[in-house]
């Protein structure tokens, strides 16, 4: 029995955690509804100040109470101050885009696109007509010797000059699995750490509503898993960079010794490990501002399009619970009109509509998940994007710790040169102790630091280059991967809506039918 | 049609009324409405008063408007006695007492416009009955002030003798009917099945109300994460917000379609459930009435009474069994139609409010629809897949 005081501690803390909601959704309103203006920057200060401490009240919460929506909810609030921190800069600095591209003029947008890009006409897609036909289940042996039941995957290949000719030859075709594909994709990611590489569908069913299994053996995910990969297939053939990889070539066309070959690249080898990239991301003293930027985008990106997809799903669930409902007017109309004489025909009818409505509801949230694949594309496609801009980051680090290393060397030649101690150092302190080293030992480690200096200049140049034409080669494949985004995910919106003009249409025919038999009773 | 200055006799009443086939509506004269309730404090109890409002051409009647203030008891206090009066007629339920929720829920809003609208209901179909208008109860229910309905209620049978007669009604339902005629059992089984029906139907609705408003719930969010999002764009912050208030209207038909949904379809469904139950109790009346007189006739077989006496009470009871009957026979074709109305008129409410509903929403999408097909086009030549 919970005692008077905790009942009401317990009411107390609902009815606070109900008003911060309150709140932070009044917040949010505001900031992304109203028009923007830099009068209203102190109101803004306000509400970024006010965010922040509704967000470290759920941190230090902690009570299960919150903690659901302290996962989804965290998120959003970053969101939102960074908007609002972006806006803020933007008023004060109102030159400057929020994802700029002015040191890139249009035609030397042109020529880059020109020489990383090769041209449209040779991607592999151009050539190839490539296809993930079917699926199937296949029992074997795994890694450590255990029976497991896993799912292929036909790929099909077929020239095109074969085609237009006038024959129509078989395909070519062999059977992958998902494994296959991920060896794939981290190839693809460690050798073109410069692009936007494609996602691929993901491997365990994610915001799932109660209808869909999240059992990897359902024949709807695995339907939908095959449609994902063959997406993957043709934006990988269709990218001009990714196009023209002789692995891809291999995995398309032969089915035997692919692992071997990719392993042979030492693609592994090369990845980045994890610590690297986290350590470079917060000592990279001056990375390239778009690339930050872009790497907020893509943190943005992803929290949002996480909430959309877990409310899309939370909105299907009840939805389809008010169809369902309906079906149960279709079973108690029937039996009524067995008792009614005058109403009986109008209710039966009227009963069959019911059921019809109720049924409605599969088709059109099945088709429906097609749309939130869609985002669920763009949502792996944030965390392709912010690889990008993690490696940028790497690759800035290591030129400016390959600089300061050389200008320590300098340092140190100069010193040794001439004997003055610039600042305080061990060696400074071993001299005054215990005399200073003999000529020799000095000549010994001034040729040894020229060396490394002459290695260390060659060095910064390799890196300077190579951080360049990262940054180069990254800026247009993002700027490409921003444009695709845009075209494909308005394309999906209209879509969404197109599904919503359906479902409506569908729903007026099947009550006017009802009001029809309801008019016979 | 009935004239009320004729003498009237439980016989002559049946015999004099007609039930017609349809209610014309010119030739209705009597007119009632219940509306504006009103608070009234005292020092023992809080209670609400109605507005009865009566506009009346009945010459039966003194005047030809009236205006009383009603509570929930004198209701409760006309309907008994029209039972009384009338015990084999189907008389329309009453709101319940009180809802199960609490005392509190008694002064809710929504609780006393329900209650409102089914009280105005209850007293138009009772002026609708062509036996049940003519009672001079209703009459003073309609036209007295508050202070002469006190003194009317005095009157009539005293506690006592209404406790003899619920002791005989318990006597003889514990007795049962023996020869139960046929159409009256056939309407027995009818009313069993019609209240399994109209209860499942009941809850069915009181269901999807539910999930609607559940669904309604989580509609409310999803467009601000739409909005948010578009926040972050620049070329899709357009569509992004268009989609975003394109939801919100859908939210704002939905809560209409919910309320219709409410205040239409599920008191009705209620009503009728009440109704069932009603007409169990008209039927256990009934059958009553006839163990009553069943008893008396056996008695005189058997016992050794005073036959005449016995015979002329014997005589009065079969009256009254016949009486009883032939009010219900015509009630329950009275009842059917006006259940057939109400029912059908309010499914076809709810199917016109949800083709209304869904043509609401295929309007605000086409819309967005439209406007997204007359920006200007995009690029064509694509390198990736559909």
């Amino acid at each position: 029995m919970l005692s008077v005081s905790c009942l009401s501690a317990l009411l107390l803390h609902t009815v606070c955690c109900l008003y911060i909601r309150f709140i932070f959704w009044l917040e949010i309103l505001f900031i992304v509804a109203a028009p923007f203006s830099p009068s209203q920057i102190p109101l803004y200060t306000k509400c970024i100040t006010r965010l922040k401490v509704i967000l470290i009240f759920y941190i230090l919460q902690g009570r299960t109470l919150i903690l659901k929506d302290l996962k989804s909810h965290e998120s959003l609030y970053l969101v939102c101050i960074t908007q609002l921190e972006r806006r803020m800069a933007d008023a004060g600095n109102k030159e400057s885009a929020p994802i700029g591209g002015d040191e890139f003029t249009n035609t030397e947008l042109e020529n880059n696109k020109n020489n990383t890009m090769v041209e449209e006409g040779s991607t592999l897609l151009r050539r190839m007509e490539i296809s993930v036909a079917e699926a199937e289940k296949r029992t074997g042996k795994n890694t450590v010797n255990m029976q497991e039941i896993f799912t292929v995957y036909l790929i099909e290949t077929r020239p095109i000059d074969a085609i237009t000719e006038g024959h129509n030859p078989a395909p070519d075709s062999l059977w992958r699995r998902y494994s296959e594909f991920e060896i794939l994709r981290n190839y693809l990611l460690v050798t073109y750490p410069f692009i936007v590489v494609p996602p691929l569908p993901e491997k365990r069913a994610e915001f799932v509503w109660h209808k869909l299994s999240a059992d990897n053996m359902d024949p709807d995910f695995v339907e939908r898993r095959r449609v994902g990969l063959e997406n993957f297939l043709l934006r990988v053939a269709s990218h001009s960079v990714l196009s023209n990889d002789k692995i891809l070539y291999h995995f398309l066309t032969e089915e035997h010794r692919w692992k071997e070959v990719v392993h042979e690249t030492g693609f592994q080898a090369k990845a980045d490990s994890r610590i690297k990239a986290l350590s470079a991301t917060f000592r990279v003293k001056n990375p390239d501002k778009r690339f930050t930027e872009m790497k907020l985008y893509s943190d943005e990106l992803q929290s949002l399009t996480s909430q959309l997809l877990r409310v899309r799903a939370r909105v299907a669930d009840r939805l389809y619970g008010v169809y369902k409902v309906h079906g149960n007017y279709g079973r108690v109309f029937s039996e009524w009109s067995a008792l009614e004489k005058e109403m009986g025909d109008g209710l039966q009818s009227a009963g069959h509509h019911m059921d019809a409505y109720a049924a409605s509801v599969d088709d059109m949230l099945e088709e429906e998940e097609h749309y939130a694949d869609q985002l669920k594309e763009y949502l792996f496609y944030a965390e392709a994007l912010r690889a990008v801009c993690r490696k940028h980051e790497l690759t800035q680090y290591e030129l400016e710790t390959a600089s300061s290393d050389l200008i320590s060397k300098k340092q140190q030649r100069e010193e040794l040169a001439t004997g003055m101690v610039r600042t305080f150092s061990f060696k400074g302190m071993t001299n005054k102790l215990f005399g200073q080293e003999t000529p020799e030992q000095r000549e010994a480690k001034l040729s040894l630091l020229e060396e490394q200096i002459v290695q260390g200049e060659e060095t910064v140049t390799e890196k300077t280059v190579e951080c360049e034409e990262y940054v180069k080669g990254a800026w247009v494949d993002m700027q490409r991967f921003k444009e695709q985004k845009d075209r494909d995910l308005r394309e999906a919106l209209i879509g969404y809506a197109v599904m919503q003009i359906s479902m409506c249409k569908k729903g007026i025919q099947v009550w006017t039918n009802a009001k029809d038999c309801f008019h016979k009773m | 049609m009935f004239n009320a200055s004729m003498p009237t006799s439980p016989g002559s009443m049946v015999n004099q009324c007609k039930f017609e086939e349809d209610e014309e509506s010119d030739s209705k004269d009597i007119f009632i409405t219940v509306d504006n309730p009103e608070s009234h404090v005292t020092a023992i109890e809080t209670f609400i008063t109605y507005r009865v409002l009566t506009k009346t051409t009945r010459s039966e009647f003194d005047n030809s408007e009236y205006e009383v203030r009603r509570r929930y008891q004198d209701f409760l206090w006309l309907k008994g006695k029209l039972e009384d009066a009338h015990s084999t007629l189907i008389v329309h339920p009453l709101p319940e007492k009180f809802v199960v929720k609490g005392m509190v829920e008694r002064f809710n809003g929504d609780f006393i416009e329900t209650r409102r609208k089914a009280l105005h209901k209850f007293l138009n179909r009772v002026a609708d009955h062509p036996i049940l208008s003519c009672s001079e109860d209703f009459k003073v229910f309609l036209s007295a002030q508050a202070w002469e309905l006190t003194t009317y209620k005095k009157q009539g049978p005293g506690f006592l003798s209404r406790m003899g007669e619920t002791v005989r009604a318990v006597a003889n339902s514990v007795r049962g009917v023996k020869n139960r005629p046929e159409e009256f059992t056939a309407i027995q089984e009818y009313v069993e099945d019609f209240s399994n029906k109209i209860g499942s139907l009941d809850k069915v609705t009181q269901r999807i109300v539910k999930e609607q408003k559940e669904y309604l719930e989580e509609l409310k969010e999803y467009g601000p994460t739409y909005t948010l999002w578009s926040g972050s764009e620049e070329e899709l912050a357009e569509q992004l917000k268009g989609v975003a208030g394109c939801i919100e209207r859908c939210c704002k038909e939905t809560e209409e379609q919910v309320g219709h949904l409410s205040d239409t379809l599920v008191p009705v469904l209620h009503e009728y459930v009440l109704c069932a139950e009603t007409l169990k109790a008209v039927l256990r009346r009934r059958d009553n009435i006839q163990a009553e007189f069943e008893a008396k006739n056996e008695a005189l077989a058997t016992k050794k009474v005073d036959r005449d006496a016995l015979k002329e009470e014997i005589d009065k009871l079969e009256d009254r069994v016949e009486w009883a009957n032939n009010a219900l026979k015509g009630d329950w074709g009275r009842w059917q139609r006006s259940m057939r109305g109400d029912l059908k008129s309010a499914f076809l409410s709810t199917a016109e409010k949800n083709v209304d509903y869904y043509e609401k929403c295929l309007a605000v999408w086409e819309t967005f629809l439209l406007s997204q097909r007359t920006e200007p086009s995009e690029e064509t030549d694509r390198d990736n897949t559909p």
